[in-house]
């Protein structure tokens, strides 16, 4: 492999300063309508006593799990010594810091009290696994951070083997605490399962891969650099072996549900009768998120054209959005069993719900919130690269060996 | 860079002087009382001035912690004591800035949200009488009528 | 006025007849204070009440045995009492009102028998929602009552999602004339407080008092002497969710 050279990208031109325009409405209008929410209260979005999470959590844990997924990337080469992985370290890192910032963000805005943000940084309860996801995640920027600079000061590079080692760490266990959170759940049928946890981690590695591909070839295609197709070749199989692994997951999720009768209700919901969270496990998780994807990266025909790659790795996150629908507020749609073995026929909170689970429909507000993390992301990750190297001036397959070790 | 933080820091040395000053000399900050005459505050005035947020926080952790529920410091009871009317002879609330809390905060940039939650009149008719075994004590609990308590 | 529990003598040492003691003022002052909350009912038992200047203890823990056997189908008195006493206005909006209090009408899947109860916080001994409150604004008082500590809650839900009884709710809008003994306002999740501020003054939560049928009996589960207590050991009672290992201070008879 030839020497990496990386710079700064150049971003002189107008579609550069119109997409950081364009994002940085959406920032606007997000933070707008955070404004809204709080000064209002959150009865002007659509989540109530019955979906307590919403819209902004799927958008702020996708996010989340994004990004210690991108930072798959640079664990593969510092790590695993994949040498190909090397010149893709520093984006990477990079990547999912901002990530991590634009899922954050949506968490904290979308807080009743975001003006007690104080008060969430400095009183802890140690048995909440929250408060030590709120740990996890300070401590995987400092950590990431670090790596970062390791990785790219020429004095320090000889220890960022150990920074890249504690990364990848760090983020595994990040990514147990975010499943956690709802493995802590034992009341809810849906979330009472140890499943969960690694259903996240190998959720992560194909979400961040997704993310990190797509914005790859928007870079790398809008900057006029070089991304060779034997580098690309290798993501696009990395990718299907990690799509192949959620999917195994998601069967041993619901296989191991339906071996345990008191579950039973709960996976017909989700599975056979759940209405629009049926239609999303099959298809928008099923069909569109792992079947389409799979064959995309597969199938003679298509496999390793660009476009293919980019359209799998798109529906990937489409795939991995829908998932998270499903799990998150599909769990809190289907109602609690307080009784077992009796039917509530009667009650003054909603104990019964209409057509047997809880509907939900998410305000404009909520969705805007959702899509300001999303714009953070992607403008702090363009912006970053702008002013400091963080990309190889080519990934042509001549300078970066695809087929390295 | 420099220049700016010397603003900064003198802006805040500013603020924080007259802040102090207003604290310090009440003129202009009074308390907008409605009490009988013989009652006074819960400790001499300049004591409260200085310490009334002390106060009321602790006895904030102690009810909500413990459950004391003595109400010399209590929140309500500050409210129930310092009560300004409007024209019409109704108690005002927060947003007025006649309201005893926020006429002197109003001055001094103070920020308080207790009465999101809290209600800042005197709504119910409160008891006087002590608690039967606690003197010091008076019932916060709003009851129907005094009628009722004699019974 | 049945009140059985007084001690009538005081033959016993130093610590414990000062003990004594204290436990017969504070139950005069409990009944007076009692007799004030709910005029004309009068308590069945309180053990152990404390006076308003003493710190609540774990010598005692709270709760509340609902006879759904007695509990009327239709009767709402006991959440009409609740929602007067804290100030709870529902206004047609059921997916976000405040229930601190609910009626529930069950039918037996097997049987077909019907059942008609009362659900609220169930103050569990070990309460989910402490365990993953983020910053301890959901907390366990020594005496087993189970409140949010709304000047540091933050309003992230997370204890909502974490009850098994959904028994909390949140505050989805800015509220004003509150009560001024239940302060309550947007962006914190608030749930039964079992109307602590009464309870530690030898009161007795509203929803007991007001239950027109005797249906609700409260008091201190650990006094053996307590009319709860007795009761408990003498008829069959169940917890809700008792898979669950909650340990709740609300049983139920009759389920
Ligand atoms: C989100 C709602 C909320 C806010 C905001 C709030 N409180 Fe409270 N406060 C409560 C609740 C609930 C109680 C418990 C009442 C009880 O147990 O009887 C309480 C109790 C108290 C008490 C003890 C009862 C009393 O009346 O003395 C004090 C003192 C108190 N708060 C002070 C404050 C102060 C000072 C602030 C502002 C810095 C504040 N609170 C803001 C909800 C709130
Ligand atoms: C029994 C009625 C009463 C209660 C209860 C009471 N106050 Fe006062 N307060 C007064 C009176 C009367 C004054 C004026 C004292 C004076 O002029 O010497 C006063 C003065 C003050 C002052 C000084 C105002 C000034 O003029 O600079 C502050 C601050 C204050 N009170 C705060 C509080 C707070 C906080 C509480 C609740 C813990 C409280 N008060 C409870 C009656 C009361
Ligand atoms: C004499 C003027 C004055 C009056 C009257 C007054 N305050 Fe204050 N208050 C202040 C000042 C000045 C501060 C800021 C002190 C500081 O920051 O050190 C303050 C701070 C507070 C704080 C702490 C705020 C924080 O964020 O730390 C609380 C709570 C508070 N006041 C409550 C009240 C209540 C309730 C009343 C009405 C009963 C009241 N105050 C009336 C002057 C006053």
């Amino acid at each position: 492999m030839k020497k990496i050279h990386y710079s700064e990208i150049p971003g002189k031109n107008i579609g550069f300063w119109a997409i950081l325009g364009m994002l940085g409405f959406f920032i606007a209008v997000g933070l707008g309508s955070v404004w809204h929410m709080e000064h209002e209260g959150h009865h002007v979005t659509g989540m109530s006593n019955q979906i307590i999470w919403g819209i902004p959590h799927i958008f702020a844990i996708l996010l989340i799990v994004a990004a210690s997924g991108a930072l798959n990337i640079a664990s593969i080469g510092t790590v695993f010594h994949k040498t190909a992985y090397k010149p893709l370290g520093r984006i990477s890192a990079w990547m999912s810091i901002c990530l991590l910032i634009g899922g954050l963000a949506i968490l904290v805005l979308d807080l009743g009290r975001p003006d007690r943000l104080l008060v969430a940084m400095t009183t802890y309860n140690f048995k909440s696994i929250f408060a030590w996801n709120m740990i996890l995640y300070n401590g995987f920027f400092v950590i990431v951070g670090v790596y970062l600079w390791f990785m790219m000061e020429r004095k320090m590079n000889q220890y960022y083997p150990y920074a890249g080692l504690a990364a990848f760490v760090w983020r595994l266990i990040l990514t147990t605490g975010t499943g956690s959170i709802f493995g802590f759940l034992v009341a809810r049928e849906a979330y009472d399962t140890a499943v969960l946890a690694p259903l996240f981690i190998v959720l992560s590695f194909s979400l961040g891969l997704a993310i990190f591909v797509l914005f790859l070839m928007g870079v790398y295609k809008g900057t006029e650099r070089e991304l060779g197709d034997g580098l690309l070749n290798r993501l696009a199989k990395l990718l299907t072996i990690f799509l192949a692994a959620v999917f195994y997951f998601v069967l041993i999720y619901h296989a191991t549900n339906l071996y345990i009768t008191n579950q039973h209700g709960f996976e017909n919901f989700i599975l056979a009768d759940g209405g629009i969270y049926t239609t999303l496990f099959w298809l928008g998780y099923v069909v569109l998120g792992t079947v389409m994807p799979m064959a995309l990266l597969n199938c003679p025909k298509p496999a390793g054209k660009r476009w293919s790659i980019a359209a799998a790795s798109a529906l990937t996150v489409v795939g991995a959005f829908s998932l998270l629908y499903v799990i998150i507020i599909g769990g809190q749609a289907y109602p609690l069993e307080i009784f077992p073995g009796k039917e509530v026929i009667e009650s003054g909170f909603m104990d019964m719900a209409q057509g047997g689970y809880y509907q939900y429909s998410p305000s404009q507000w909520e969705i805007m919130l959702g899509l300001m993390g999303v714009s953070i992301f992607i403008l702090a990750t363009l912006f970053g690269s702008k002013v400091l190297p963080f990309l190889p001036k080519s990934l042509a397959d001549d300078v970066v060996d695809p087929h390295a070790k | 860079m420099q220049k700016m933080l010397l603003g900064l820091a003198a802006g805040l040395l500013l603020i924080a002087g007259w802040a102090g000053a207003q604290a310090a000399d009440a003129s202009g900050i009074k308390a907008i009382k409605q009490v009988s005459e013989t009652e006074k505050c819960v400790a001499p005035k300049e004591e409260m001035r200085r310490t009334h947020m002390q106060k009321i926080l602790h006895q904030r952790d102690e009810t909500m912690y413990k459950g004391v529920r003595t109400t010399r410091h209590s929140l309500q009871s500050c409210v129930n004591c310092h009560v300004a009317k409007d024209d019409k002879g109704q108690a005002v609330d927060i947003n007025n800035p006649k309201h005893f809390c926020s006429s002197c905060h109003k001055y001094t940039a103070v920020s308080i949200d207790c009465f999101q939650c809290h209600n800042s009149k005197p709504t119910d008719p409160v008891v006087t009488q002590p608690i039967v075994g606690n003197p010091d004590f008076i019932h916060p609990v709003p009851l129907k009528s005094s009628a009722e308590v004699s019974q | 006025m049945s009140n059985t529990e007084q001690p009538q003598t005081c033959q016993c040492d130093g610590d414990s007849c000062d003990n004594q003691r204290r436990n017969f003022i504070s139950k005069t002052a409990a009944i007076a204070a009692g007799t004030v909350v709910a005029p004309g009912i009068f308590l069945h038992q309180v053990a152990q009440a404390k006076n308003a200047a003493e710190a609540a203890t774990d010598a005692v823990r709270w709760g509340i045995l609902v006879d759904t056997t007695k509990c009327a189908d239709g009767c709402t008195d006991c959440i009409k009492a609740c929602d007067e006493r804290n100030g709870l206005t529902k206004e047609n909006r059921p997916e976000i009102a405040a229930h601190w209090i609910r009626k529930v009408t069950l039918r037996d899947k097997a049987t077909q028998k019907e059942n008609s109860l009362p659900l609220m916080c169930q103050h569990c001994e070990h309460p989910p929602c402490v365990d993953v409150c983020p910053t301890g604004a959901s907390f366990k008082r020594p005496d087993g009552i189970v409140l949010v500590d709304k000047h540091i809650c933050i309003g992230c839900r997370y204890c909502m999602m974490a009850c098994p009884y959904k028994a909390r709710s949140f505050v989805h809008e800015a509220i004003t004339d509150q009560k001024a003994h239940a302060p309550r306002g947007k962006g914190t999740v608030e749930s039964c407080t079992m109307c602590v501020d009464q309870v530690d003054q030898g009161g007795q939560p509203s929803c007991v008092t007001g239950c027109q049928h005797g249906a609700m009996l409260f008091g201190d589960l650990k006094d053996p002497e307590s009319a709860i207590a007795k009761k408990l050991k003498e008829i069959n009672s169940v917890q809700l969710r008792a898979d669950l290992s909650l340990n709740p201070g609300i049983r139920y008879h009759g389920l």
